[in-house]
């Protein structure tokens, strides 16, 4: 091998060059997990605009003389779709609006950082959210209980900083814990009846989502925690020094908690890939026989994963009601646990992924405000999009068939499919 | 594969080809069409945006009352631009708000109690803006017009009539969740009976609630139907013949069994007269406590259209004398309803509105 090598001539070296370049392009146009995720939203958005076209009335009768002027149709398909597109990234990433406005001096900074600042408030709590799901996963557990465990971690949160006066560094870390802390005790129960008892974590974990969700609509109401001077179902507020810090201003909704899900992807990456309990984790969650016969204690490592993933679904609870809402309402912790999970798959139970899949949840939620409210398109319309992401990417060889991609070299994407879901 | 993948592309371009031509043959309109009416424009626009709460725009109550008020305004002046938007979780409260702030609208409205900490924070940053709010008052913000229902004098009314109703003696209601939005209706539907049996020295009894401690059943759900079904399975194995659910969705289990029960009992609704907004069940409703917050809508986003000023601290707070609440028509109980009671439900209102009864609740507005 060496001695052909040596005899390459310059033409040669040239032409492997070129083979490496092609190479390059043909793995980008191969089935790997970036293509299929990054085609997947091309192809939701296509879908997506098809939707706003067909569900606007005015648009569509344009359609009735497609053949008399086509170009009627098109400019106005064009301009719906364009236009809603266009108000849900200014409403997500940037208003080129508000930059020019910055600049002329007509509104401040805030209106500029606003739509992101936006987006990385609704992405926070996914974040937890969508990592209680993956690292669960990643265990071998389907974990969906993480709306369940988000709401205890609410509650515990929230009554910590209502109940419990504290300095005001003290009282936001003591918040925080408690909501890890309250996500961990539910996230415990169905740990510990899987490895003790076998029964089955998905039913626990519903069974538990309905338990948190009527203790929480309980407990608003009890005295101490409801507010005296309202006539709804509402907690006190949170004590301000136990609400998380704005990082921007109190203009802005961004605050701590994006920092803290930041924190918490690299801390679950660091756990998974560098210590002897993710080691463990995997094993158990790759063949839980084989995990035990190398000496492994399945038992111990289900029960602790889930308490793990209870935590980090718990502050997820805790970063939204110390975050943005400051009070225990029955709705406060909205539909981030099932939402963790549409993360968790998109993010192909990778905690950065899991990052990733958050943040552009988040901006689809941020954006989809704006695009309703400016473009008088329904905000069922951002669900829908989440929803094509997710069935496009559970769909690979959909995906693969509609562009045409070659199988990739490495069978990974086959084998997680394999795996479930 | 290629030439086989080819023909099929141009087959299925064919026939969408012949299906578009088929449907679209139709003549472009006019170009022009609109060029001669430019001028008519009516002199300003006036805004009337408005932020749903968690229910949406669909939910068969207060949201979809609120938007009827402002669809009604604008029909009436037609210089008002109704919009609304969604909100599917409680974080999209204050982000929709600033979204109308940001588009400039003349008048937002708020449905809900429970926007009202984001409402406040909106409209203190920006005090210059009209707001409105449904159900809930803020009085640090002269800015945003309240607009509140006193429900326990009409159900006051209804307490009246199912007890006048009633052949067993025995008339029932329960709530969605104990909160006072409910409890007010429970509150005066008790006092009409008991006014009733003060009135004719009869005994007519409340299953359900209990005013004195402010302790009832409660279904612990506005969405869960066999909750409500059975509940009022309960009562009427007591012995009850007229339910007021208080309880939204829930409540339609309710109406549901009562249509089963051939008869058996009937039932009272709230909010909005059943008979529209739950028209399926309409044999089986005796009345509504109507709380008209479409019409108190209406007539705050009118006035705003037309330059009027919304004193917030005076506000709305719907009353029988003002028809902000009411007792619906009978629709097809109306027959059955005998005229002595209907004659004396008159007087009760008389009463009412003169305050030579009052009618009293924790938690009414104040």
């Amino acid at each position: 091998m060496t001695a052909t090598e040596q005899r390459e001539t310059p033409e040669a070296t040239l032409a492997r060059e070129e083979t490496f370049l092609q190479h390059f392009l043909h793995s980008l146009w191969a089935a790997n997990t970036v293509t299929v995720t990054v085609l997947s939203i091309v192809l939701a958005v296509i879908v997506g605009g098809i939707l706003i076209i067909v569900s606007d009335e005015d648009v569509l009768n344009t359609y009735s003389y497609f053949t008399a002027r086509p170009s009627d149709a098109l400019n106005a398909s064009w301009d719906v779709v364009s236009d809603a597109y266009a108000n849900l990234f200014k409403g997500s990433i940037v208003d080129p609006a508000a930059v020019q406005g910055w600049i002329d001096g007509s509104n401040g900074w805030q209106a500029v950082f606003s739509p992101i600042s936006e987006t990385l408030t609704y992405a926070a709590p996914l974040v937890f959210t969508g990592l209680a799901v993956a690292l669960a996963f990643r265990g071998g557990l389907f974990n969906i209980g993480g709306q369940g465990q988000a709401v205890i971690g609410a509650i515990t949160a929230a009554v910590a900083g209502i109940l419990i006066p504290l300095p005001i560094v003290l009282a936001v870390t003591v918040a925080v814990v408690a909501g890890a802390a309250g996500g961990a005790v539910w996230g415990f129960v169905p740990g510990v009846l899987k490895a003790r008892t076998g029964a089955h974590e998905v039913i626990t974990t519903i069974m538990l989502n309905y338990t948190a969700g009527l203790f929480l609509t309980w407990i608003v109401l009890q005295r101490g925690v409801h507010d005296p001077d309202r006539t709804d179902a509402i907690s006190k507020p949170v004590d301000s020094a136990a609400r998380l810090p704005h990082l921007l201003g109190d203009g802005l909704r961004m605050n701590l908690g994006i920092v803290l899900a930041v924190a918490a992807t690299w801390v679950v990456a660091w756990l998974l890939n560098r210590t002897t309990f993710g080691f463990e984790l995997r094993a158990v969650g790759a063949n839980p026989d084989a995990a035990r016969t190398a000496g492994m204690s399945v038992t111990r490592t289900y029960t602790l994963l889930m308490v793990v993933a209870g935590a980090l679904a718990g502050l997820g609870g805790a970063t939204q009601v110390l975050g943005t809402a400051y009070a225990l309402t029955p709705a406060v912790a909205g539909n981030i646990g099932f939402d963790g999970l549409l993360v968790a798959l998109l993010g192909r139970n990778r905690p950065w992924g899991v990052l990733l899949a958050a943040l552009l949840f988040g901006a689809l939620r941020a954006g989809g405000n704006r695009m309703q409210s400016f473009s008088g398109i329904s905000l069922e319309l951002v669900t829908v999009l989440q929803a094509l992401i997710v069935i496009f990417i559970a769909a690979p060889a959909l995906v693969k068939a509609i562009f045409r991609l070659r199988a990739a070299r490495a069978a990974r994407l086959q084998t997680s499919v394999a795996k479930g879901w | 594969m290629r030439p086989v993948r080819g023909m099929r592309i141009v087959a299925a371009l064919a026939v969408g080809g012949l299906a578009l031509s088929a449907a679209a043959c139709g003549d472009a309109p006019d170009e022009n069409n609109n060029a001669g009416g430019g001028g008519a424009k009516p002199a300003s626009k006036y805004t009337a945006c408005m932020v749903t709460d968690i229910g949406g725009i669909d939910d068969k109550s207060f949201n979809a009352s609120a938007w009827a008020g402002i669809q009604e305004a604008a029909k009436e002046q037609t210089n008002i631009d109704p919009k609304y938007v969604a909100s599917s979780s409680e974080q999209d409260y204050e982000p929709n708000l600033n979204q109308f702030v940001n588009q400039k609208c003349n008048f937002i409205l708020a449905v809900g109690g429970l926007m009202a900490d984001a409402t406040k924070k909106v409209a203190l940053a920006h005090p210059d803006q009209q707001f409105g709010i449904v159900d809930s008052v803020i009085p640090e913000a002269s800015n945003v017009f309240p607009m509140q229902f006193d429900t326990a004098q009409a159900a006051f009314l209804a307490g009246y009539l199912a007890a006048g109703y009633s052949k067993t003696g025995k008339v029932a209601t329960y709530g969605g969740l104990p909160i006072p939005p409910v409890t007010i209706f429970m509150d005066g539907f008790a006092d009409g009976v008991a006014y009733y049996n003060q009135q004719k020295g009869k005994n007519v009894q409340v299953l359900g609630w209990d005013k004195a401690k402010q302790n009832g059943s409660f279904a612990q759900s506005f969405t869960e139907q066999a909750k409500g079904k059975a509940i009022s399975d309960t009562f009427v194995a007591q012995g009850a013949d007229v339910i007021m659910p208080v309880a939204g969705g829930t409540g339609l289990g309710t109406a549901a069994a009562a249509q089963q029960s051939g008869g058996k009992y009937s039932v009272i609704w709230v909010d909005q007269d059943g008979c529209n907004s739950a028209a399926q069940y309409c044999s089986t409703f005796l009345s509504t406590v109507v709380k008209n917050i479409k019409d108190a809508v209406k007539e705050a986003v009118v006035k705003g259209a037309k330059g009027e000023k919304l004193d917030a601290s005076a506000g709305f707070i719907g009353t029988l004398a003002n028809n902000g609440v009411s007792l619906a028509p009978f629709h097809e109980f109306d027959s059955k309803v005998p005229a002595e009671l209907k004659s004396e439900l008159d007087q009760v209102k008389q009463d009412i509105i003169s305050g030579k009864i009052k009618v009293t609740s924790p938690a009414q507005p104040k």
